[in-house]
């Protein structure tokens, strides 16, 4: 059968706007079926509370502290790291075998199972570094999982901005560092900021390499340095679902660290997102 | 006559492409130079010379001189921030940065700071609000965009027209205070009315600066320079006074070229 040309268009429309409502339909019925399952027992208390009774009962306070803790390791080693990698590999690597060499192994580790990043923080963090079961062995691994990520996403950015505007710098008699300061870094920090989004949320959303390098699977306190053991938001769900002395009365526990997990991340991404417009408007092209 | 520019056995090298092939050339002072010839003639790569932008060209290779004020800036020994200060440069495609009117302008003098001696010692300073403010107005009324821009200058750079934004590019170079100014063909991406007013302004530049400008258009070479280099394929052919080169030239290759039958 042949269609018309015109009932085609409207068939192929269709198809595309269907995809893109599927997206978001998806994102709805997540959000909506863990909210149903843990508004309940979300409240002020649960958030502030130590958990008691083999988590059963209590809060989650120290879970939200470590995951938080966590991400706020992954932005102070993988951004920096990550961003100078970046103008290394495009600014002065751009087109060299060294360079070639660089992107390919970026790319390589991006494909990495993080279970398998969990291994490497076992054995190079918390036994042959002697760091142990501990915060720092975590952030360490979280870190080194999101760096291709971050790499990827900042060398985008940075490759972004035109070559014009670096040649314009140049001809006032910049000097190549001056260069990227004051013009390739403020104009690719947009970019950038997607590139910390999607490293931050991801470090905040492992569960696997946690299980090997430091997470505690209940504790009445906050870990107290950087070498103590901790809870995390992502593990406690997977611990609530799976390993709970009694899981259908703990059920709503689970949904509920779900939720603040969920909120947490997003409310990063809102942070991130409204950072990012108000660049784009300060540097508009 | 007083020279700007000489050259001397000029060689450029992209890998393994010979691009120019030896060039020597005197450009004078206060004069309007055009470098006209076919595209991938060698003409961009000359000028980029003067203010060594092929430095930033990975596996591109210049020998021979280049004198500016008795000194040879292709030297090693030159710091190539001084050179691109006393030689400036304007672009093809007009390439304001995505900061506001002033800040493209101010943008050279806060790199430079002021050179001040003291006691016999130079110092460097900031520029104070108000010098920035008078460098600023200044370079933009030079560069005949002051009435346009005088009450946006705190709007973005980049929301200018095509040749505004040109101008501005411009005003940016004159801000830091060079001798010369290199203009690689900056009217290509304009319209007759913007290219009109650019032109204006090179001959009116000429009274202050060295102007060389690289140009496919020989109407506009004929309009408004005093002297005409024609490049073919990497080889300086002639040079002379613009009339003579467009009524009498001496090669006949050039006579091919600007009669239109080649190129």
């Amino acid at each position: 059968m042949m269609l018309s040309r015109k009932a085609t268009e409207v068939a192929v429309f269709s198809l595309f706007r269907g995809c893109a409502v599927l997206v978001v339909l998806a994102l709805l019925v997540l959000v909506g079926y863990i909210a149903t399952g843990g508004l309940e027992r979300l409240s002020i208390e649960f958030l502030t509370d130590m958990p008691r009774r083999a988590n059963t009962q209590g809060g989650i306070f120290p879970a939200i502290v470590g995951t938080f803790y966590l991400m706020l390791i992954v932005l102070s080693i993988s951004v920096p790291i990550g961003v100078m990698s970046a103008i290394y590999l495009v600014e002065y690597q751009q087109n060299s075998l060294m360079g070639r060499v660089f992107r390919l192994a970026v790319y390589n580790l991006a494909g990495v199972p993080s279970i398998v990043y969990g291994l490497l923080g076992l054995g190079i963090f918390v036994a042959y570094l002697g760091l142990g079961f501990s915060l720092i062995s975590a952030g360490l691994t979280l870190s080194i999982m999101t760096l291709p990520l971050m790499i990827s996403s900042a060398r985008e950015a940075i490759a972004a901005v035109p070559s014009t505007v670096r040649e314009a710098s140049y001809a006032l008699g910049a000097t190549k560092w001056q260069t990227i300061w004051h013009h390739v870094l403020p104009y690719a920090l947009p970019g950038i900021f997607t590139g910390i989004i999607l490293s931050v949320s991801r470090a905040a959303g492992e569960t696997a390499p946690l299980m090997l390098t430091g997470v505690a699977m209940s504790l009445q306190r906050l870990p107290d340095s950087f070498f103590d053991s901790f809870m995390a938001l992502p593990y406690h769900v997977f611990y609530m679902a799976t390993q709970s002395s009694n899981l259908l009365a703990t059920r709503p526990i689970q949904y509920a660290t779900a939720l603040v997990l969920l909120l947490l991340v997003l409310g990063m991404n809102l942070f991130a997102i409204v950072l990012r417009k108000r660049y784009r408007d300060k540097y508009r092209w | 006559m007083t020279t700007a520019i000489h050259t001397e056995d000029l060689h450029v090298y992209f890998e393994k492409n010979h691009a120019l092939k030896g060039v020597n050339m005197d450009i004078e002072m206060n004069k309007i130079t055009a470098i006209i010839g076919p595209s991938g003639c060698g003409k961009s790569t000359f000028i980029r010379c003067i203010n060594r932008m092929n430095d930033l060209i990975p596996g591109c290779t210049v020998k021979g001189k280049v004198m500016v004020d008795g000194e040879d800036v292709n030297d090693d020994d030159v710091d190539v921030v001084d050179v691109r200060k006393r030689i400036g440069m304007v672009f093809q495609k007009p390439n304001p940065f995505p900061k506001s009117i002033y800040e493209n302008v101010a943008y050279g003098p806060r790199l430079h700071g002021v050179a001040e001696t003291i006691d016999g010692k130079v110092r460097r300073r900031k520029h104070t609000k108000k010098e920035l403010d008078e460098i600023v107005e200044h370079s933009i009324r030079r560069a005949a965009l002051w009435d346009e821009v005088k009450d946006r200058l705190d709007k973005s750079g980049t929301s200018l027209s095509g040749g505004q934004q040109q101008r501005l590019c411009i005003a940016r170079t004159l801000a830091v205070g060079p001798e010369i100014i290199l203009f690689d063909e900056p009217c290509s991406a304009l319209d007759p009315i913007a290219t009109a007013k650019i032109e204006d302004l090179l001959v009116d530049l000429k009274k202050d600066y060295t102007v060389v400008i690289v140009t496919h258009s020989m109407q506009q070479a004929s309009r408004i320079s005093d002297r005409t280099a024609f490049f073919y394929l990497g080889d300086l052919i002639e040079m002379g006074d613009t009339k003579q080169i467009f009524e009498k030239p001496s090669k006949e290759l050039t006579e091919q070229y600007i009669t239109g039958r080649m190129g």
